[in-house]
């Protein structure tokens, strides 16, 4: 089995990634003031995915780790985006 | 790791008392077999009550239950044979028995989790199997639980829920463990594509176990939740949806049935080449079409749903998908023929059940695109042609294939051989019984008998008694089997480590194994069935 090499991520880097997270935050709280109709949901979950982008990909060290795991986490998102759009290509569609 | 390997094998309990070490082994041989004879006394139970039903079935009216023991019945049937018996089935037993022993591992990578998978099992089976004691009688729901009669029925449907988020849990952590054991515990030169293609239905199996799972359990949960604290989800008087049930119900049952027979393939691919004595025809393609039929799987639940008053868009693009599951399928059934193409077939008991599967899951498999169909799915829905088709997938298919693989690798983990005579007749009782039982269903079906009743029309009888007759063969060459099978395990002549002559690395170690697999960590040179 190969070694598992601790990787540092640097401080600053943390701390660029977390105003990023509380910029973003703002974001969710300013655009909520805004009626956008059927927009809503999908801002609203656009800002919430790239949080979830950022702390995967340097907090939780997606990033520095093998392609491997990164792959695996988007077929896990591609199946789960899958089932809620299918899911909707019924209810959109009811009479 | 130990370097220093003592040469007992694994059913040694090094000076503990025999009920100590199997409850605390971490070993993954000993875990296969706890969880080898609790699903068979489960199955048993299974297979009980649905002789309770067929006797039941036998002349319209009343013959030997009420209407309502008979919605106990078929639920408890369905809920036992599901989730107790083919879900864990082939990878809970012969996953665990022989995929570290595949790969040239010593054991999974997370053994404790492991038994931890087991007792969670244990766990879910007996809060399932008390809903028959404690509290109002036993669910009347049926297996899929369906809102809004789930939420309103008196009877036990909270604990048996629970018990089916319980037995989830026990999957989830299979489904985990054989992941990274695959990713991470592959001896040297064992590549991707060097591995037995057991392993490869493995790998497409856990990966539906650890995304699919999840949802029913909060599937399941919600229905808890409505009936506890009045919360409409689903009820459609409480302002619920009960499509939206049907929908997060199906989002994990239709990839649970993938669950059942990706294994079961895979047990197949293993036996085929070995008993024909040819290289597996289009390895790759096998492989390749487990991702397929896994990754597929999860987007074709709609069809269970067609006449629920689902929206007609839907309703077509789910039929479209679910004819291209049949694809990666059918890929497979070719490969197997043409692997057995001018092969030296050996007719011995692991090969005739590999057979009698590829015959019976070609049934269950062409009915079910039958009713994969929208425009004859309209008629069939409901009716006994579904339960034929499921049967003969998940018990000519999923079963057959579970008594393929307990035929195939009979001599490596007991050490013994059965009465290979006895065990080719027991098939032949066991197939013919089978095809007395269920082909009779497809025909009713077709009629119009409707499902989950306890009394039918006049015009129904015929097929519905040859049926029943069909009940007792199956069950006599149900035990006619494990008669040998005990047998074997008890008074069999010894075998040797490798009887069937197989390449892959299982049958490279001693029989049965020692409790580290193997004395040094093999290596791979070449891919898996290279049979000259
Ligand atoms: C000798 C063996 C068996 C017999 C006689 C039998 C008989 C039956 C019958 C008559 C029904 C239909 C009940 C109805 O709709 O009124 C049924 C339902 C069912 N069976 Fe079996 N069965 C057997 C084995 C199995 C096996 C091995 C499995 C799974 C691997 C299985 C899974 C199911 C399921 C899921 C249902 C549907 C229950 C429901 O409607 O909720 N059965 N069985």
């Amino acid at each position: 089995m190969e070694e598992h090499k601790p990787h540092i991520v640097e401080y600053l880097t943390n701390i660029y990634v977390w105003i990023a997270l509380a910029v973003l935050t703002v974001i969710t709280i300013w655009v909520s003031e805004f009626d956008l109709k059927l927009l809503t949901v999908a801002v609203a979950l656009g800002v919430a995915s790239i949080k979830a982008t950022l702390v995967l990909m340097y907090f939780m060290h997606l990033r520095f780790d093998s392609k491997i795991l990164t792959f695996m986490v988007l077929i896990t998102m591609i199946v789960f985006l899958s089932l809620i759009v299918f899911t909707f290509i019924d209810y959109s569609y009811r009479a | 790791m130990t370097n220093t390997l003592k040469h007992t094998d694994f059913y040694d309990n090094e000076g503990k008392p025999a009920w100590k070490a199997w409850l605390t082994t971490t070993d993954h041989k000993r875990i296969g077999l706890l969880y080898f004879y609790s699903l068979t006394v489960f199955f048993l139970v299974g297979v009980l009550l649905g002789l309770m039903m067929r006797f039941e079935l036998i002349s319209p009216g009343k013959d030997l239950v009420e209407a309502q023991t008979y919605n106990g019945l078929f639920t408890l049937h369905g809920v036992i044979m599901i989730f107790l018996f083919v879900i864990p089935g082939i990878p809970a037993v012969f996953g665990n028995l022989t995929l570290p022993l595949l790969l040239g591992a010593r054991d999974v990578a997370f053994p404790k989790l492991n038994l931890l998978s087991w007792y969670l099992y244990i766990g879910g089976a007996v809060l399932a199997l008390s809903t028959l004691l404690v509290g109002d009688g036993p669910p009347d729901t049926g297996w899929t639980f369906y809102a809004p009669y789930s939420v309103k029925t008196g009877t036990n449907v909270s604990m048996a829920v629970l018990a089916a988020f319980i037995l989830g849990f026990s999957s989830i952590l299979t489904g985990l463990n054989f992941l990274t054991t695959i990713h991470r515990m592959r001896c040297h030169g064992m590549t991707w594509f060097r591995m037995p293609l057991f392993a490869w239905a493995l790998y497409a199996t856990s990966w539906i176990q650890l995304l699919a799972t999840p949802v029913v359990g909060i599937t399941l949960l919600m229905i808890v939740v409505e009936r506890w604290l009045g919360i409409g989800l689903f009820d459609p008087v409480l302002g619920g949806d009960p499509v939206l049930y049907q929908h997060l119900f199906w989002i994990y049952s239709h990839p649970a049935v993938y669950i059942m027979i990706l294994p079961g393939m895979g047990v197949i691919s293993e036996i085929i080449p070995t008993f024909s004595r040819r290289r597996i025809f289009g390895y790759k393609a096998i492989a390749y079409a487990s991702l397929a039929i896994a990754f597929i799987g999860y987007f074709v639940w709609g069809h269970h749903m067609f006449t629920s008053g689902m929206s007609g868009p839907a309703r077509i693009i789910f039929s479209i998908l679910t004819f291209l599951v049949a694809i990666p399928s059918a890929i497979k059934v070719f490969n197997w023929l043409a692997t057995m193409y001018n092969g030296s077939i050996d007719h011995k008991p692991p090969m005739l059940y590999a057979l009698g599967f590829i015959f019976l899951f070609l049934v269950g498999g062409l009915s079910g695109l039958v009713v994969g169909a929208l425009a004859t799915d309209v008629h069939l829905h409901d009716t006994y042609f579904v339960v034929g088709h499921f049967h003969y997938v998940m018990f000519g298919g999923t079963g057959f294939a579970f008594f393929a693989a307990l035929h195939y690798w009979f001599p490596k983990i007991f050490g013994k051989m059965y009465n290979l005579k006895h065990a080719t007749r027991a098939f032949w009782l066991l197939f013919t019984g089978f095809n007395i039982l269920y082909f009779p269903m497809l025909v009713v079906g077709i009629m119009g008998m409707p499902r989950r009743y306890y009394d039918y029309l006049p015009q129904f009888q015929v097929p519905n008694v040859i049926s029943t007759i069909g009940s007792w063969i199956t069950t006599a060459g149900l035990i006619y089997m494990i008669v040998v099978i005990v047998k074997g395990i008890r008074h069999g002549e010894k075998a040797s480590s490798n009887p069937w002559n197989g390449l892959t690395l299982d049958w490279q170690t001693d029989s049965p194994p020692t409790k580290e697999n193997f004395d040094a960590i093999p290596t791979v040179t070449e891919r898996p069935y290279e049979y000259k």
